[in-house]
């Protein structure tokens, strides 16, 4: 059910939009958190992606993460002269070209409803909609991976409807299951760990998305493009 | 190879962790006093980063089956071979058949046996630390059990030991220059201040003057403190963004969370302060119950302890080495 295209990255130059200047802060002494002002969005992203194959490239630098629309860079050692480090990442900052990652697409089998779709009832409650409606307008977008984090392969995925826009719970769920299909606010992903989960369940994807013992752990990377595809739709 | 004999939950095999997958939401993991394995690899003649054994729960015993140098650092408790006392921060030799036993420690949290050779799992991803979070690496994923078997490597250029053992004066003894004293019963903690910081206000201030209480709900992913609530000025959406160990996070409750060497790879908690990983060592050993206080530092003196820990390892190597290859002109 997975249809990957080539993982090349085919890099090509986006129109320059114009930047703002970014915030630099401090975690620890080792790592530097740089966050792009302005909108949570794809060409913040494109701009983060450009800046973590920069700076990634630094001889002094040891890990980069991106996050979304920001980059922690952490240093093999404590800079001498912090002061200057945060001058050479404002500068890669200016000087980051637009790029797009074009990524593989991932299709992801989905059971909707069910059993694991814990949160169903409750996001037709807070958008109005049926829940044959949320099911088709979650399947029905493409969505980007932004970012990886927080549990083994987990892709923050961005690209969800507004109008099944869900806000995480003040009081997240005991143990949702592993390969629950949730959303989160604007993002949407699949569970990669059984555990507490702030986000809402609709449904449940039976893929493995991560595997410590090959060369590739995640299945999903930066850039790529993800579809949910339903498998069985259970209401 | 080792039998484990005895353990309570949550002993694990653990090596400085595996960096380099935080950007697939791969926590790095790895010793919670790094120092101490790395102290304790250098002793038995390993390389710094072998594999360990991590033990938080006591009383913990292993036979080895083999003639085996071992050294146990870390913690201040008791170490026993064949139930009479042996130093710690000290490579001993054990015959086939000896039994070790680690008792509580004292002040401390955590103690680590490393093994010439180092323990020989499966190296996942870089590293042969045992990731709880994911369950793989290490011994199968999970904590030590009674009646594991621990495979150990192989040694190159094996050198032979004192007698009496070959021992070291201990970090916080060795580096007591750069690590401030305990006050009081109170473990001070450096840090620097993080992104929102200034959101805090004045509770900014109280989070550096108060001393806080690390809760019983406190492991290696994490210690929560107790402590009179901080709260900021604005709630602010966060944007989720990688977080390491160390970061001080308030979440809405106002109680700061320090994530520790099992760390989430993300958060979007608004960060106060990073403790400097120079002292990250220090609170790996502090047991839940345990009073600590923050203070303010630079990135000036964080590089002057990191250099003077570096010194010390370096040193405890030359010597270490110096010694055993005189052992072995004079054989």
């Amino acid at each position: 059910m997975i249809a990957r295209s080539s993982i090349l990255a085919t890099h090509h130059e986006i129109q320059p939009v114009v930047k703002g200047r970014a915030n630099i802060s401090f975690i620890g002494s080792r790592s530097f958190l740089l966050e792009a002002p302005g909108e949570f969005d794809l060409p913040a992203q494109r701009f983060i992606w450009a800046l973590s194959q920069t700076v990634s490239a630094w001889a002094d630098v040891a890990e980069v993460i991106p996050g979304m629309t920001n980059l922690l860079t952490l240093f093999k050692e404590t800079p001498a002269d912090p002061d200057a480090v945060v001058g050479r990442l404002l500068e890669a900052w200016d000087n980051a070209a637009s790029i797009d990652l074009s990524g593989k697409t991932v299709e992801i089998p989905v059971h909707y409803g069910g059993e694991y779709a814990t949160d169903l009832a409750a996001l037709c409650d807070f958008s109005g909609l049926s829940d044959r409606e949320v099911v088709r307008i979650h399947h029905e977008a493409t969505y980007r991976v932004f970012a990886l984090g927080s549990a083994p392969g987990f892709g923050y995925l961005h690209g969800l409807d507004g109008r099944i826009y869900m806000p995480r719970k003040t009081v997240p769920s005991i143990k949702m299951e592993k390969g629950c299909v949730t959303i989160g606010g604007m993002q949407t992903g699949v569970a990669m760990l059984t555990g507490p989960n702030g986000w809402n369940s609709i449904g449940y994807a039976d893929l493995k998305m991560f595997d410590p013992t090959s060369a590739t752990p995640a299945l999903l990377a930066p850039g790529d493009t993800v579809r949910f595809v339903p498998a069985r739709v259970e209401l | 190879m080792i039998e484990i004999l005895e353990t309570g939950p949550f002993n694990t095999v653990q090596d400085l962790g595996r960096p380099g997958f935080r950007n697939i939401g791969v926590t790095a993991g790895g010793a919670m006093d790094s120092l101490a394995v790395k102290t304790g690899n250098i002793l038995v003649g390993n390389e710094p980063d072998a594999a360990v054994i991590e033990v938080q729960t006591f009383p913990f015993k292993l036979r080895v089956s083999m003639p085996m140098i071992f050294a146990v650092t870390g913690a201040d408790g008791l170490v026993l071979l064949n139930g009479k006392d042996v130093l710690p921060w000290c490579a001993h030799l054990a015959k086939g058949g000896d039994v070790l036993e680690l008792r509580q420690p004292v002040k401390r949290a955590r103690a680590y046996v490393a093994v010439a050779g180092g323990l020989d799992v499966l190296v996942l991803m870089g590293s042969r630390s045992t990731a709880l979070r994911g369950n793989f690496g290490g011994n199968d994923g999970r904590p030590l059990a009674k009646g594991d078997h621990l495979k150990t490597g192989t040694q190159e250029n094996i050198l032979p030991l004192p007698a009496s053992g070959l021992a070291v004066v201990e970090p916080s003894q060795a580096l007591a220059n750069v690590f401030p004293d305990i006050v009081e019963g109170v473990l001070q903690v450096r840090a620097i201040p993080a992104g929102e910081h200034h959101l805090f206000a004045d509770d900014g201030e109280a989070f550096w003057g108060q001393v806080w209480r690390i809760s019983s709900r406190s492991d290696r992913t994490g210690y929560r403190l107790s402590g009179e609530p901080i709260k900021p000025t604005e709630t602010r959406e966060m944007r989720s963004h990688g977080v390491v160990p160390g970061v001080v996070q308030v979440p809405p409750g106002g109680e700061p969370i320090i994530q520790m060497s099992d760390a989430n790879t993300a958060g979007g908690y608004p960060k106060i302060a990073g403790v400097i990983e120079a002292d990250l060592w220090r609170l790996g050993q502090a047991n839940p119950g345990g009073k600590i206080r923050f203070v303010r530092t630079s990135h000036e003196e964080a590089r002057q302890v990191e250099q003077a820990v570096k010194t010390y390892l370096e040193d405890i190597k030359r010597t270490a080495d110096m010694v055993k290859r005189a052992l072995k002109a004079m054989a």
